[in-house]
């Protein structure tokens, strides 16, 4: 029980003092790669710290949804970061960290962004929203169907279950099944964090938008839950993913010595990850919106053969 | 030609069925009478001005808006600025002013007072398109990036454009009336100011056009100096444009090179003339350039240019954006008058560099065309005519050394003996820039009609988005890079 509590304890200060480094990386090797210097590593702890500093504005009209919404999102992305194995395997006592706990509280964030987009009455937060949830609707189920491959051989949905068992055994790693279901979970990372080539973070062009034109209206406080809010989502996913991929390192328990190696390996292992995401934004368009979805219906069709494959391979 | 105002229809039509296309309308105030110009410009060095009179007190003119469709359009200029009627207009809705103008308030008359408070609210509303699922988009005037205002009202079904109505004339500063009563050299610098990215252009279309009323002969050197100018002109505009075009599909790293190029560009205008924008180097009857241009950075520009359009276009994700997006007809570009690159992509060849040339641009000079008609030969077009107007550059160096700079001439004669009109026809980055001057007796000016090929152009975006989804609107309206400021004078 205590033990579970320091593991949680770990997992979300970890990630949210990791976070905003993980998007001051990602920003500067896009930035250095394209041939300018950037606002450094600690820009996003700037921006962060700014926007707490500030008090919110809100449109007249505008209901709770405004003040609860960023919130929601907060919480969602902090207990989906309690739920996924970052730094231990360690499973909780009372909460199941079963992948369909964790789709659940992943499709929370999102609902209560687009509810947002929609609240402000701007015909950007609408079209957002909309995009959003046609993306979320097109996502969820690959990111369920690629876990579930994964799941297979070990014989449960438990995220750090799988995680541990295939730090155990390199066949469940380098084989088809887990091969093709990571493909496809990378793709519904970048599509369901709003990354290129789905959506592009640092345009300045509204009816382009995705995630931003949903969080346009709001400010100061607001906007800082919203971002933070955001970015863990990123650090979540990706931690997950990276784990998946490369699961050595991850302490199996709760003991500082394995929770030590655990922090400095998904340290590097997610600061790799985000460098070498940015990296290969840098050589990409953004997809014109319709194209999205066959991207999407190709992780898709990646995660299914995944499940098919498994049945013949274990 | 002088017609009366019946005639008028007639006289017009026989211009455009002789291949004319109707370029500027121009209304001075009289004392009992408006005297409106109708200028035709022909591909052939051709100019043709037809002229009739309105009474003041009873200030109409026939609609000319079956016969082309910018003559509907200057009909509706006139009408907002002079209140000028155009009998029977097919769309007599306002152009230039805004639903805050008092009524009655018409900036160019003489005696328009400007309102202390502009708090007229006469309504304009938007025609509101009605259906299942369709709904508004309102976008601007201001704009999350650093761009110009105007209002883009959109109706969507899905994702699908069904309209897209265009609201500009938020930076009408009254460019025309400030004119009036300058000297003509103090007009100048304020022809240099109206679109800041066509200095050159504009003060160079207004001074041939104040050279034409005064019968000024510009020698050799100068004018070939004028068109080097131009060119570089063009030159880190397109430069620019490439790199913005590339940047509305994310593809970011292309905008930071073009970016860098432009730089380069800029600073060398500034070594060339003074200003990295290129004011201050034309003068009455001259233009002068304080160094030897680099024709190495030129030629490299170029090179870099082509090597980015190509790294760009081979890249499949770019290509598919570009491609097959918000596509203008070569019909309906050519029927609705749009100029310059817009036009070129839509395989209609206008140029006035080729029609109303002022000086012989050498060997290298053509006119680049495309026939698709999308951003993608939007953005092929400026790509290669990147590359002409490094060549021509070259060759415009080479014969600028060769002659000698003019023995200073005998003071201009600045004082026309009546009053004198003039007209000045130059291939601004855009597209052809119309500028029409008169000068009244005392050397002042009296009336300054200015068109900017965006006024033509702008018009082509809505149609071109017919069936583009709202994500690709950003990219269809970069690809037009119409001007805001030009327009809105």
């Amino acid at each position: 029980m205590i033990d579970s509590l320091v593991v949680v304890a770990v997992h979300v200060v970890f990630a949210v003092l990791l976070t905003p480094l993980l998007l001051g990386v990602m920003r500067t090797t896009r930035a250095r790669l394209e041939g300018h210097v950037g606002g450094g590593v600690l820009q996003p702890w700037r921006d962060v710290i700014k926007l707490f500093g500030k008090e919110p504005l809100r449109a007249p009209g505008s209901t709770w949804v405004l003040t609860w919404a960023p919130l929601l999102l907060m919480t969602s992305s902090l207990v989906l970061l309690a739920l996924v194995p970052l730094v231990s395997t360690l499973p909780l006592a009372q909460v199941p960290g079963d992948l369909f706990v964790v789709v659940s509280v992943l499709l929370l964030g999102t609902v209560a962004l687009a509810l947002l987009g929609l609240e402000s009455g701007s015909a950007f937060g609408g079209m957002g929203s909309s995009r959003h949830m046609m993306f979320a609707a097109l996502v969820e189920p690959t990111v369920l169907l690629s876990i579930y491959a994964l799941s297979l051989p070990v014989g449960t949905s438990a995220l750090a279950a799988i995680v541990a068992a295939r730090s155990e055994d390199l066949a469940t790693i380098a084989n088809p099944v887990s091969i093709l279901a990571l493909v496809a979970l990378v793709i519904v990372v970048i599509a369901e964090t709003g990354r290129l080539p789905v959506d592009n973070p640092s345009t300045h062009l509204e009816l382009t938008m995705v995630h931003e034109a949903m969080i346009l209206e709001s400010g100061g406080r607001d906007l800082g839950w919203l971002e933070f809010g955001s970015w863990l989502r990123l650090t979540a996913l990706l931690g997950l993913t990276v784990n998946l991929a490369v699961p050595w390192g991850v302490a199996p328990d709760a003991a500082w010595q394995n929770l030590a190696i655990g922090l400095a390996a998904s340290t590097v292992k997610i600061l790799v990850a985000g460098s070498i995401l940015a990296a290969v934004e840098v050589f990409i368009a953004k997809l014109r919106l319709f194209r999205v979805p066959e991207l999407l219906a190709g992780s898709f069709v990646l995660a299914f053969l995944s499940v098919s494959a498994s049945y013949l391979v274990f | 030609m002088k017609v009366t105002r019946e005639e008028l229809p007639e006289a017009v039509a026989e211009q455009l069925l002789a291949g004319l296309r109707l370029a500027l309308v121009s209304a001075r105030e009289d004392a009992k009478v408006f005297e409106v110009t109708y200028v035709f410009l022909g591909s052939n060095s051709d100019r043709v001005e037809v002229a009739t009179e309105a009474p003041r007190q009873r200030p109409w003119l026939p609609t000319l808006a079956g016969l082309s469709y910018q003559a509907g359009r200057f009909e509706r200029e006139l009408h907002d600025l002079f209140g000028i009627v155009a009998l029977d207009h097919p769309q007599p809705f306002r152009l230039v002013r805004h639903a805050h103008w008092p009524a009655g308030f018409y900036p160019l008359l003489r005696h328009a007072k400007t309102p202390n408070e502009f708090r007229g609210n006469t309504g304009f509303p938007f025609v509101e398109v009605a259906g299942k699922g369709v709904y508004e988009i309102p976008v601007g005037p201001v704009h999350a990036g650093l761009i110009e205002p105007g209002h883009f009202r959109f109706s969507v079904v899905g994702e699908t454009i069904v309209r897209m109505y265009q609201r500009l004339y938020f930076v009408h500063r009254g460019v025309e009336r400030l004119f009036i009563g300058r000297t003509v050299e103090s007009g100048i610098e304020l022809a240099e100011r109206i679109s800041g990215d066509t200095a050159i252009g504009h003060s160079l279309a207004y001074l041939m056009a104040v050279e034409d009323a005064l019968g000024i002969v510009v020698g050799e050197r100068a004018r070939l100096i004028r068109a080097l100018l131009l060119e570089f002109e063009r030159l880190y505009n397109h430069v620019n444009d490439i790199g913005a075009i590339l940047n509305d599909t994310g593809f970011a790293i292309a905008n930071q090179q073009a970016g860098a190029l432009r730089e380069k560009l800029l600073r060398h205008n500034a070594h060339l003339t003074g200003h990295r924008l290129l004011r201050g180097a034309l003068s009455l009857g001259g233009a002068e350039l304080r160094a030897e241009p680099d024709l190495a950075l030129v030629a490299e520009t170029a090179q870099r240019v082509a090597q980015l359009a190509a790294v760009a276009t081979s890249n499949s994700l770019v290509a598919n954006r570009l491609n097959t997006t918000a596509v203008l007809a070569g019909e309906q570009a050519q029927r609705l008058g749009v100029l310059g690159y817009v036009a070129r992509a839509s395989g209609v060849g206008i140029d006035a560099r080729a029609d109303q040339p002022f000086v012989d641009l050498g060997p290298d000079f053509r006119v680049v065309t495309r026939a698709d008609g999308d951003v993608r030969a939007r953005f092929d077009v400026r790509v290669e005519e990147v590359a002409v107007s490094a060549a021509v550059i070259a060759d415009l160096t080479g014969r600028i050394a060769n002659r000698q700079a003019a023995a200073p001439t005998e003071p201009n004669p600045d004082r026309p003996a009546e009053l004198a009109a003039g007209l000045g026809v130059v291939e601004a980055w855009r597209g052809t820039l119309v500028h029409r001057v008169e000068i009244d007796a005392g050397g002042k000016l009296r009336r300054v009609k200015v068109v900017d090929p965006s006024f033509c152009t702008w018009p082509g975006l809505p149609v071109a988005l017919a069936d583009v989804i709202v994500p690709d609107f950003p990219l269809a309206n970069k690809s037009f890079n119409c001007s805001y400021a030009g327009n809105d004078l």
